[in-house]
């Protein structure tokens, strides 16, 4: 494991000034902040972004519809790399690393040695020894206590990198069009690099939406071409660049979970009670007990033997049309069986869809007879509803574009 | 000759508090206080026209606002406005500050480690987890461990089911939290220097321990278990300085009836057949009383109050061991223009937080070592607020008043009395740190104000100068504050009661002890204690 070098006394001061914008600003808020028209922008772990540009419904029908361009700049970013890398991600992360291929990036998450979750996340697999972990929150004192023994370096680069998704249908055509050849023949969770100016964009084919699209990243310095780049290319395929707000809808339609919205990390959690373990809060299958030690194994070993895993994560199907956001679940309409998470309707299912935290027999023996209380205020008076909810698979929407290759009209 | 239901020896805030609740639950209650203003160590006095200080306690958290809405303080003038942060000046010109906001707190850490930066959320976690654990502790009176009384058994029961419910982790720290170092502590979180010299401090203010002296992670702890409007762990200053506290308290006392006697020294308890039956002053006034509640210190109280023959012989001894060394020293300077820090960027709102020029753990334990040896510290670790940045009510437009507490000044200098001489030489230790890091600062001062341990002492009455009346290590807290057997506010005499901040909880400007032993003196005169609002839940 190497130390973080210091900043140089002359660097240190320099960065005083950050006090001065408190919310930084991602490298693509020139672009952003020219489109944007509702002035609505929101905190995301300390950066400005939009939560709307123009519309919510009208941005979501752009993931849908066309090619949504949203700024990831703000996700946590760690290289990770040295000839122990893939050795320290096994040990570090619950699915079998030895299994990502270079130039694959999958789905994972991460627990503390009670196995309870401290994040979710993707690693990327950038070359045989070199990796990329991209998450919600903050973990280097985590990883580099982590790393002890093993011969690799980890190092935060969320500022170094910044991010882009371009989700929806059109995204392939738009890439090919500006100049990304051969993107078609890319399969979900591949990684490829393609040329950008003096230097090159990592491209995945991932996203948060469950619908066609990919994830580009490129060094700062270069960031605002590449959205140049894109939006040139993307005139003819209605590219629209999009906020939290829509893709949010997107990404409750695909089933994702968010960490800190529909469970709370462990370094969150300040009642030592709502910290979960991945069968809690639906990544147990990510769990991998073939491979060696991971932190968190005997822990999660235990609680599964010991059947002492309290509560688990089930997605919704709720009667009717008024969204549930953090409505209590009912069995019975009696007894308290948990509470929803996230909730949208579906524009694309038409379906009003709900992610909830049950806690145990509830949605794991007991499945049946559960409600929701939603409490719909309009116009100063509280409509309190009792609507049946049951469970159904996550996704809630699956296209077959997502995973199409080459897609459709590529 | 009138015979109140109760005398309140001494005007401290919890004294006021105590007598506040006992007021409004019908008892007729007189407050005697031997100087001729009120507050104890939350007094705001004008030495010099035009500045009001924060003569002793400068800052607010730990103030209960169950306490402050009970006794409808608000309508009576008590205003805490929160503050920003602050700031460690750095040696080589540069410094760490302490923002609100979380990300730019983050980002400013980065600037010394990008390791430490990300580790304080964890650091924070763990230290918020242990304040909700105690923070119900405190508007409780601590049981009695050796009593079967249903009330000890079921708060002892209280107390095992807050165990029962930890997880073993938590358990494993807490306790651990209750017997470290605060140095060893922040080991296990940061490496950067600079950030743990500025979270040590909280671990060490008021205390007679070094950071590296094991109890002192405790003391951090009752440093952070205050808020400010429910923002836990925040701090804060009392618009019109502390004073306006116990002006408040007063007020609201006056205003349901209570009496207050300032000038009126207590000499002793009177005592008639093992029951307290009022106080005799120092001139020889006798003023009866039902009750007497001493808000002095539990050593003034039972050493000096009370004829030793009234008492146990254990209960003498363990009075006499209690803990109360001396540490700390304060210099409160009037300025006639704001002071610059050229290290700061102008408009920092770390100018309105708490500022402090001791940049690693050693600088602050080499200060502890000169207090162990019966010296101020050479280079002693301010603590350093100019209130006035945010309340405008203290000093005229451009004027500022700066406190700056000292840690640390020993009670005695190398075995003998402070002179003049000695004061002057402590206050020119702080004054030139200060300059050192700000030109012109000697230039600036109008008037100050200097208190070692012999001013804190003489004018608080706190004993050794002790601003908490009695250190806050875990062999004296709890049902051992202040010792075994009497942590409930009553005493080896009938009808003699303490209420200060010798008691469970503790010290600093929190209420807690003034208004839990109320409760207690209600239940022993069969009243009502439905003035007395349970604490607000902590969920
Ligand atoms: C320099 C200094 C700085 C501090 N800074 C802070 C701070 O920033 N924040 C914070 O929360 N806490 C701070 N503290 C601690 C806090 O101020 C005290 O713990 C608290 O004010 C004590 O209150 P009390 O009511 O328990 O006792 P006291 O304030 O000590 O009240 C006792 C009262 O009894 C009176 N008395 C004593 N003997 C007699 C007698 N014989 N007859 C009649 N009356 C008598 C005294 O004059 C006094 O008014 C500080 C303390 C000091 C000394």
């Amino acid at each position: 494991m190497t130390v973080v070098p210091p900043l140089t006394d002359e660097k240190r001061r320099a960065a005083q000034k950050h006090i001065e914008t408190i919310r930084f600003e991602t490298p693509f808020h020139p672009r952003i902040a020219a489109l944007m028209q509702t002035n609505d922008w929101y905190d995301w772990a300390g950066y400005k972004s939009a939560n709307t540009l123009w519309a919510e419904e009208l941005e979501y029908f752009a993931i849908r519809a066309q090619s949504a361009l949203f700024d990831i700049s703000p996700m946590v970013k760690y290289r990770i790399e040295g000839p122990d890398a893939e050795a320290f991600c096994n040990r570090l992360t619950l699915r079998d690393v030895s299994k990502l291929r270079p130039g694959r990036v999958h789905y994972t998450a991460w627990c503390d040695d009670s196995g309870h979750v401290l994040d979710d996340g993707t690693l990327f697999r950038l070359a045989d020894t070199r990796f990329r972990l991209c998450c919600q929150e903050r973990h280097l004192p985590w990883l580099l206590d982590g790393a002890l023994g093993f011969d690799v370096a980890v190092t935060e680069e969320t500022e170094e990198i910044a991010g882009l998704a371009l989700q929806g249908p059109t995204s392939c055509a738009l890439l090919k069009a500006a100049g990304f050849d051969g993107i078609e023949t890319m399969k979900p969770f591949d990684i490829r690099d393609f040329g950008h100016e003096s230097g090159s964009v990592t491209v995945s084919r991932t996203g948060f939406t469950g619908d066609l699209g990919y994830e580009l990243f490129i060094d700062t310095p270069l960031a605002l071409s590449l959205w140049d780049r894109l939006w040139t290319a993307g005139e003819l395929y209605g590219i629209r660049a999009i906020g939290n707000a829509a893709l949010n809808q997107a990404r409750i339609e695909a089933g994702l979970i968010v960490a800190n919205i529909d469970f709370i990390t462990t370094d969150h959690a300040l009642r030592a009670d709502r910290v979960r373990m991945p069968d809690e809060t639906g990544l147990g299958w990510m769990v991998d007990l073939k491979k060696g030690h991971f932190n968190g194994r005997r822990a999660i070993e235990d609680a599964r033997r010991n059947n002492s895993i309290r509560h688990v994560l089930v997605g919704l199907e709720i009667e009717g049309n008024v969204p549930a956001d953090h409505a209590i679940v009912y069995h019975r309409k009696k007894r308290e069986a948990g509470v929803i998470t996230s909730a949208a309707w579906s524009p694309t299912a038409k379906r009003n869809l709900a992610i909830a935290s049950l806690e145990r027999p509830y949605g794991d023996t007991i499945t049946e007879d559960l409600w929701v209380e939603i409490y719909a205020l309009h116009e100063l008076r509280y409509t309190k509803l009792m609507k049946r909810a049951t469970i159904v698979p996550r996704p809630f929407v699956k296209l077959p574009r997502r995973t199409a290759t080459p897609p459709a009209d590529c | 000759m009138k015979r109140w239901d109760a005398v309140v020896i001494g005007a401290g805030h919890n004294g006021l508090v105590n007598a506040c609740y006992l007021q409004r639950a019908g008892l007729d209650v007189l407050v005697v206080e031997k100087n001729d203003w009120i507050g104890g160590a939350a007094v705001s006095r004008e030495l010099t026209p035009g500045f009001t200080y924060s003569n002793c306690s400068y800052v607010c958290s730990l103030f209960r606002p169950e306490i402050m809405r009970d006794l409808e303080l608000p309508r009576y003038g008590l205003q805490v406005i929160p503050y920003e942060g602050g700031a460690v000046f750095t040696q080589d010109g540069d410094y760490l500050a302490a923002y609100h906001d979380p990300h730019a707190h983050r980002r400013e850490i980065a600037r010394f480690s990008a390791r430490d930066a990300e580790a304080y959320e964890r650091y924070a976690r763990d230290v918020t987890r242990q304040c909700r654990f105690i923070q119900p502790l405190l508007m409780r009176t601590a049981p009695d461990p050796a009593s079967f009384r249903p009330r000890d058994l079921s708060e002892l029961v209280y107390l095992g089911r807050k165990f029962a419910g930890m997880s073993a982790e938590e358990l494993q720290l807490t306790v651990r939290f209750w017997t470290m170092s605060i140095s060893d502590f922040l080991d296990e979180y940061f490496e950067t220097d600079v950030l743990k010299a500025y979270l040590a401090v909280s671990g060490i203010i008021g205390t007679a321990l070094g950071p590296m002296s094991p109890g002192t992670a405790y003391v951090l702890l009752h440093h952070y278990m205050g808020e400010v409007d429910g923002a836990v762990g925040a701090w804060g200053f009392a618009r019109g300085g502390m004073g306006s506290i116990t002006r408040a308290l007063a007020d609201s006392l006056r205003a349901s009836g209570g009496t207050i006697r300032t000038e009126a020294e207590v000499d002793h308890v009177l005592i008639r057949n093992g029951k307290a039956e009022g106080v005799v002053l120092a001139g020889g006034e006798e003023i009866r009383a039902a009750r007497v509640i001493s808000n002095a210190d539990v050593k003034r109280t039972f050493l000096k109050f009370v004829d030793e023959k009234e008492l146990p012989e254990p209960f003498v001894k363990s009075v006499r061991n209690f803990k109360i060394r001396g540490s700390s020293g304060k210099v409160n300077i009037a300025l006639d223009s704001m002071p610059q820090f050229p290290a700061l960027p102008e408009d920092s709102p770390c100018l309105q937080g708490d500022m402090h020029f001791t940049d690693s753990i050693e600088r602050m334990e080499r200060a502890y070592d000169d207090w162990k040896a019966g010296r101020w510290s050479a280079d002693p670790m301010i603590d350093m607020v100019i209130p006035t940045t945010l309340d405008p009510t203290m000093a005229a437009p451009g004027k500022h008043f700066m406190s700056c507490f000292s840690q640390y000044c020993p009670p005695q200098v190398e075995g003998r009395d402070w002179t003049d001489a000695d004061r002057d030489a402590f206050a020119e230790t702080v004054i030139s740190q200060i300059a050192d890091y700000s030109p012109g600062f000697r230039d600036r001062i109008v008037h100050m104000e200097v208190r070692t341990p012999r001013e804190i002492e003489a004018e608080v009455g706190l004993t050794e100068g002790n601003i908490f009346q009695g250190e806050l290590t875990f062999d004296q807290l709890l049902f051992n504050r202040p010792v075994p057997g009497y942590a409930q506010y009553r005493s080896p005499v009938d009808g003699l009661y303490i209420c200060g901040s010798s008691t469970h909880p503790g010290g600093g400007v929190m209420g807690a002890p003034g208004r839990n032993a109320a409760a207690e003196i209600l239940r022993d005169a069969s009243k009502s204690t439905r003035h007395v609002s349970p604490a607000y839940d902590v969920i």
